[in-house]
């Protein structure tokens, strides 16, 4: 028998996040919580499994195929499993002419990944504008925001993921 | 923050980095949700009226008069009412709606309830981009105390009328800040625009009248009911009431966030100590985009302009979100241009085939010029290239669903009229002439 999705804690945290974001819309339009949905189900496991997918599909009353174009869309879905801490660094503009490309290739070296790569405990990602171009180069790690980097500032950072 | 240059104080930044500024306590100890009440005495078309007379204008990029889109709304609509907030801050060089959502939200809820119930909406949504995590969370901590507080829910503030509020974030699309993606969005799905007509104001979300407006906007309506639309009109000029939030980066001595009146230059943002203070040591300022990453970019000589949506026209640009982008004298403009395209070519959301296929297309040619790979007739190929997805001049008439097309030719046909020798150059002499040092000359990681 197949494991099953949630544990009996995830599942009450899924219905509670669904009947919440589902209160919010109309009734004939459920489907509208997609991205809300989504975010539940990402914030529970880490990723969208496509039985999660299938399940969010279920909930709002949309096809599963529905599900996976809107997850597909949007950068910040996943659907593989990604690295413990996924770091997403902005090299655009104002972020590299404070020397953001330096940074990434500062990370690149330090965590023997290339942008794009994972392993079981980072994903490195570059990624497009942040909106902190007043504090660059900046960076996210699971959507916390750092910005303002130094090289001492990015190792003490680094060095408290365990 | 400072006063600003031209003898303004401060209105939408004044509370900015005072303790606890974020909360209903603090705001309503400076005098917020007056303005509500104000408005709350008024009929819905005299708010509509005020607003109008106060010359403001939307704050996300396209400056349309925040009064008269109220307007637009049909008042006997038997379909119910929406207000979509626009918080979904994306394009390259713009940082100011995350100020106001972290330091200030409860302005903004203002400015939303005041909307509401000029337009007769009950239900308002705060899309905010999904990477908004620490802004998201203040400003869900404000709509709670807002709930708590009587402001929003069954009676707005008292009054026989029911407002609800909810926050929904994105996930990573900067195309869901064009407005109708944004209620694609909202409605749940991927971030495709509309095609226009009908707008929004007639058929929006649900396919209901909806009016889209961006966070600063909102945050400035109750300052147009506290000191009344004459006070506000005249804080700017004769079409642009009020003042502005701009965000300086690139290399400058103090990139941030700056409330400045709509008279104050370019100059005086980079130069004024109230604001940026100059460039660094023995650099001088090469290029400067005004108004977010889209907005064709001025040369050195173009800084004394008034940083205001008719002035900066006049220059064949546009103020849009505020975001000004300082390039120094090392810059190399190829590979600046070569960052903004791929911005664009990765966020296209390839709908329409000259954005999907023309914005690749920039960014590959861009790399090769950069690279030292280009051929003669690259730089008329990437002319072509950008003109086909929007030509230049007119501006905003492209020839894609939405403006990503002409965000997205515009910066090309920009640094190539300003720039073109930079170009040649590289491929004259089949290298970057400013070398790799140049990039990321700035700041710790030099």
């Amino acid at each position: 028998m197949a494991e099953p999705l949630f544990t009996p804690e995830e599942q009450k945290k899924f219905d509670a996040g669904i009947a919440e974001i589902i209160s919010h819309y109309p009734p004939e339009r459920k489907s509208a919580g997609m991205l809300p949905a989504l975010r539940v189900l990402q914030e529970i496991k880490g990723w969208l499994p496509p039985e999660g997918l299938r399940l969010v599909a279920r909930h709002l009353e949309v096809t599963p195929e529905r599900a996976y174009e809107v997850a597909s869309f949007y950068v910040m879905y996943h659907l593989k499993k990604p690295g413990k801490y996924v770091i997403d660094v902005c090299t655009n503009l104002s972020c590299s002419l404070w020397g953001a490309e330096k940074m990434l290739a500062y990370l690149e070296e330090k965590l023997g990944l290339k942008a794009g790569e994972a392993n079981e405990k980072f994903t490195l990602r570059e990624t497009e504008c942040l909106a902190s171009c007043g504090t660059a180069p900046c960076l996210q790690i699971n959507e916390d925001h750092h910005e303002s980097l130094t090289r001492a500032k990015l190792d003490a950072i680094l060095a408290k993921l365990s | 923050m400072a006063s600003t240059a031209k003898g303004i104080d401060p209105i939408i930044s004044a509370a900015w980095g005072k303790p606890q500024s974020w909360t209903l306590d603090s705001y309503k100890k400076r005098g917020g949700y007056e303005g509500l009440k104000k408005a709350l005495e008024m009929q819905p078309a005299a708010i509509i009226d005020e607003v109008k007379k106060s010359n403001l204008r939307g704050r996300g990029g396209a400056g349309f008069p925040t009064g008269l889109k109220w307007s637009f709304v049909p008042k006997d609509s038997p379909k119910p009412k929406y207000l979509a907030v626009n918080g979904d801050e994306s394009e390259p060089g713009t940082f100011k709606d995350r100020y106001i959502l972290e330091d200030d939200p409860h302005m903004m809820l203002e400015g939303i309830a005041i909307a509401s119930y000029a337009l007769g909406v009950h239900t308002c949504y705060v899309y905010l981009r999904g990477e908004f995590k620490f802004p998201a969370e203040r400003c869900q901590a404000a709509i709670d105390e807002a709930y708590k507080a009587g402001i929003f829910g069954k009676k707005l503030m008292g009054k026989d009328f029911e407002l609800n509020c909810y926050l929904v974030r994105g996930a990573g699309a900067y195309i869901c800040g064009e407005e109708t993606a944004l209620l694609e969005s909202l409605e749940g799905k991927k971030g495709w625009p509309r095609l226009k007509p009908p707008f929004p104001a007639v058929v929006g979300l649900f396919g209901s009248p909806t009016v889209v407006n961006n966070v600063e906007t909102l945050a400035s309506v109750p300052h147009v009911f506290t000191g009344g639309s004459d006070w506000y009109a005249k804080l700017g000029t004769d079409k642009s009431g009020g003042t502005r939030l701009v965000c300086l980066s690139g290399t400058v001595n103090r990139p941030g966030v700056y409330e400045v009146s709509m008279f104050t230059t370019l100059a005086e943002l980079i130069y004024d100590d109230k604001y940026g203070r100059g460039m660094p040591a023995g650099r001088k300022v090469k290029a400067v985009i005004p108004g977010g990453s889209s907005a064709p970019v001025l040369g050195a000589d173009e800084l004394d302009v008034a940083m205001e949506f008719e002035a900066l026209k006049v220059k064949q640009t546009m103020a849009g979100s505020g975001g000004v982008i300082v390039m120094d004298d090392s810059t190399c403009m190829v590979r600046s241009l070569w960052r903004v395209a791929r911005f664009y070519a990765e966020e296209s959301c390839g709908q329409c085939t000259p954005c999907r296929e023309g914005t690749p297309w920039q960014t590959r040619l861009l790399r090769k010029i950069e690279e030292g790979r280009g051929d003669p007739g690259d730089v008329e190929m990437l002319s072509n290239v950008a003109s086909s997805i929007a030509p230049y001049p007119p501006i905003g008439l492209g020839n894609t669903i939405c403006a990503l097309g002409d965000a997205a030719a515009l910066p090309t046909h920009s640094f190539l009229m300003r720039f073109k020798d930079e170009f040649e150059a590289h491929i004259r002499e089949k290298r970057c002439p400013f070398g790799d040092k140049p990039w990321g000359s700035f700041g710790d990681w030099s």
